[in-house]
């Protein structure tokens, strides 16, 4: 009982002695801080691009694409094949009308805006179906194309990212010219970053005959997968393999988030090492100012325990109030940043914003508590361990 | 000089504080390296892509393929020395996973607007006897144990062979190796095997590349091709190569920026911790400045001792950290392929080194000018 308001009480000192020594807490504090925002903010691009990527993709959407092809980019199917494709069971009607989306998948050159450098924009060919099978995709400005025209509607991130996509726009690609005449969201999703087009349009300018890329098709449920993948790949017709949405878009984003966050978290771990020595640091100038006292403590009968935990509170406190503000410049510098990379599997532009998530803060704070930790241990060791005669003594 | 012994005395006075402040700079500077590295691997190479090689890719997007007979037509255009194309094949070896560029090329050609890919004359020589030969860089084939002779089986996701199913063969004909800063990481084969198997797409290339006789005439030449090729079913766009490699890393994003206020972030934390180090060393010590003074020591002298001392440890710590970075970058791509590019360049070691100067001067300037300006009565009375 008594060693506990011991503790208590040393501990209190030491914490409202902090701003006494605001100049070497602050380094400390500072040094936290520093690592906590290099921490979130980069882990953040990676969360970001993860649900940009991840949040396109449903488990009861199939995407249909020719064997071996691995992305849609790269896939091939004739109309004919679309045609057989949509007649699987499994797949959602209305009606008579298999909901499912024959598509094509191409990149224009457009100038990005913030270097008005060319960029790889990913224009999608779609069937009127599309919308059904989409159910996220709505117009948020303007209004949607009219099928069989030049007429566009962009996604919201392309709209911001890359220069010309507005409402009443026209961009000009080779010699073939399109007119903006909406904007549309998809939840954040990868939609978002398109341009979307009447496929049969851009069969035409890419000469591309009757024939598309890929088919995207609504399950009645997400169990029916297995179904409607055997009876596509058993058919002697076809020639295609078959994936959820959920898991082409969750394999097209693992190289490029888990790239980054083993540099966020590499960076991290060697900056922590330097913040613990900086903190160390602190934590012994902070031990060894108060040399005296404590030594007079412990001469008025404290016992050393208590002075090993006031001091690690302390170093503690130092973590805790780092990481908060730490966490807190990374919130509000990056959170929703908006920014786009290149998808490196389909050779196309993905726009994103930085994701400053909960688990983020949380795992932000985690660390700079351990960092304060790391960093009081061995000078709170010390101060228990200092000589009382000489620490008088000293000055 | 004489002053030397002095300065390690007064160093090592506080062993634990020192060593630690040392250890910082060391972090902190292993981290400036690491992160130069990776900024110019996000560069792609932009350093070495010549400005005396032009790149003609499709008006519409790089995706577009164009006519190979736009060859003999760059071919026989006045100032240029060599034309070739080239074509992305974007196979799969063995897994996804593994991924490195795989590009189809005309060989003579090739070797010669590309000086920088240094391949063996046998090699070459078994390169052009061999069809299905390819060449591949020396870190692709560390990367995967390949040898002269080997025969590698490729997917495709694009092309697809005439005689059904989805695999490529080759044979390894030479192993081409390059100067640091070199792309080693590719495996380029031949057109005509390329053209004569493929189910659809024959006479179609990627992009054209072409090396002219005079840098200073790439603009007029670029606009020169671009209307050559104007109104026909496949325009282009010309940019040199260096433009063309930059306008790629501008897509990837801003990962130099990102990276470089990364490292500021860390150097600032840093200056700090040694900032208030050095402070607190020479607040310690006023008394002891106080009788160097009394015993004649002038204010000027103080203030080199303690600006020396702070260059001591500045150059220890940063230095020893450069030079770790540097070991580090040595070992090649961390990632296992997908930084092919991994080299810290010299222009990043010699701002590192200039850095870590300026670090050891900022950090030991206030507590110098202090202990110069101290007066021995005060410094003296002071404890």
């Amino acid at each position: 009982m008594q060693w506990i308001s011991q503790t208590l009480a040393v501990t209190l000192l030491n914490l409202r002695t902090i701003p006494q020594r605001l100049s070497s807490s602050g380094v400390a504090i500072i040094g936290i801080a520093g690592v906590v925002v290099v921490l979130v903010s980069v882990l953040s691009i990676a969360a970001g691009f993860t649900a940009a990527m991840q949040g396109s993709g449903s488990d009861s959407r199939a995407l249909v694409m020719r064997t071996g092809a691995d992305s849609e980019m790269t896939s091939g199917i004739g109309g004919p094949e679309a045609d057989i494709i949509k007649q699987a069971p499994g797949l959602q009607r209305d009606g008579q009308v298999a909901v499912a989306s024959a598509e094509l998948y191409v990149i224009i050159d457009l100038p990005k805006r913030s270097t008005g450098t060319a960029a790889n924009v990913p224009m999608r060919g779609v069937e009127s179906t599309a919308f059904a099978v989409r159910d996220e995709v709505s117009i948020v400005d303007g209004r949607m194309f009219q099928f069989g025209t030049n007429e566009v509607i962009v996604g919201r991130g392309a709209s911001g990212q890359f220069a010309g996509l507005t409402v009443g726009n026209v961009i000009e690609s080779g010699q073939s010219s399109w007119n903006v005449v909406g904007v549309f969201e998809a939840d954040g999703g990868v939609p978002e970053s398109e341009i979307w087009i009447d496929a049969t349009v851009l069969q035409g300018v890419y000469r591309r005959g009757n024939s598309f890329q890929l088919v995207l098709a609504r399950l009645e449920s997400s169990e029916d997968f297995d179904r409607f993948r055997d009876w596509l790949t058993t058919n002697p017709q076809l020639n295609v393999q078959v994936r959820r949405e959920s898991e082409y878009y969750a394999q097209q984003s693992r190289s490029l988030s888990s790239l980054i966050q083993g540099v966020g978290f590499g960076i991290a771990l060697l900056m922590g090492i330097g913040a613990v020595f900086g903190a160390i640091l602190t934590m012994y100038t902070a031990v060894s100012t108060r040399a005296r006292e404590i030594a007079t403590l412990r001469a008025l009968g404290f016992n050393s325990g208590s002075v090993v935990v006031s001091v690690l509170v302390e170093s503690l406190a130092l973590g805790a109030i780092g990481g908060v503000i730490g966490g807190t410049a990374a919130y509000f510098g990056f959170n929703g940043y908006q920014t786009s990379t290149i998808n490196f599997q389909t050779f196309s532009q993905v726009a994103f914003a930085f994701r400053v998530t909960p688990e983020l803060l949380g795992l932000g704070l985690f660390y700079a508590l351990l960092l304060g930790l790391v960093g009081g241990l061995f000078p709170a060791i010390r101060a228990a361990r200092l000589p009382i005669p000489t620490a008088l003594r000293e000055l | 000089m004489k002053y030397l012994p002095l300065l390690w005395k007064s160093l090592w006075r506080k062993k634990i504080r020192t060593i630690f402040t040392i250890g910082s700079l060391f972090v902190a500077f292993l981290l400036f390296g690491v992160l130069m590295a990776i900024r110019t691997a996000f560069t792609f190479g932009v350093e070495i892509a010549g400005v005396d090689r032009l790149v003609l890719i499709h008006k519409v997007s790089l995706i577009m393929p164009l006519p190979i007979s736009y060859q003999s037509r760059l071919q026989t255009t006045p100032g240029v020395e060599v034309a070739t194309h080239n074509t992305w094949f974007g196979g799969v070896y063995q897994d996804p996973s593994n991924f490195f560029a795989q590009i189809v090329v005309d060989p003579e050609p090739f070797m010669k607007i590309y000086p920088e890919y240094v391949l063996p004359p046998e090699q070459m020589k078994a390169w052009l006897a061999d069809r299905q030969g390819v060449i591949v860089g020396a870190d692709l084939a560390e990367r995967f144990g390949w040898k002269v002779g080997d025969r590698v089986p490729l997917q495709a996701t694009i092309w697809q062979p005439k005689g059904g199913g989805l695999t490529w063969e080759f044979n390894i004909a030479g192993i081409y190796d390059g100067e640091q800063g070199i792309d080693k990481t590719q495996f380029f084969f031949r057109y005509d095997y390329l053209d004569e198997n493929r189910a659809g797409g024959e006479g179609m290339v990627g992009w054209f590349v072409v090396k002219i006789a005079d840098p200073s005439q790439s603009q007029a030449l670029g606009a020169r091709f671009d209307e050559m090729f104007a109104n026909s079913s496949a325009e282009t766009k010309t940019t040199t190569e260096k433009g063309f490699v930059e306008g790629f890393a501008n897509q990837v994003g801003d990962i130099g920026t990102i990276m470089i206020s990364i490292a500021s972030a860390v150097l600032f934390n840093i200056l700090l911790i040694a900032a208030t180090t050095m402070g607190q060393a020479v607040r310690e010590r006023t008394s002891e400045m106080a009788v160097l003074k009394t015993l004649g020591f002038s204010g000027a002298t103080i203030l080199v001792l303690v600006l020396g001392e702070s260059l001591i440890i500045t150059a220890l710590g940063g230095g020893l950290g450069l030079l770790a970075s540097w070991l580090f970058v040595q070992q090649g791509d961390p990632t296992g392929g997908m930084l092919p590019i991994f080299v810290l360049p010299p222009r990043d070691v010699v701002s590192g080194a200039v850095l870590i100067v300026l670090m050891g001067l900022v950090a030991g300037a206030l507590p110098a000018l202090q202990a110069m300006n101290l007066k021995i009565t005060d410094g003296l009375r002071r404890n």
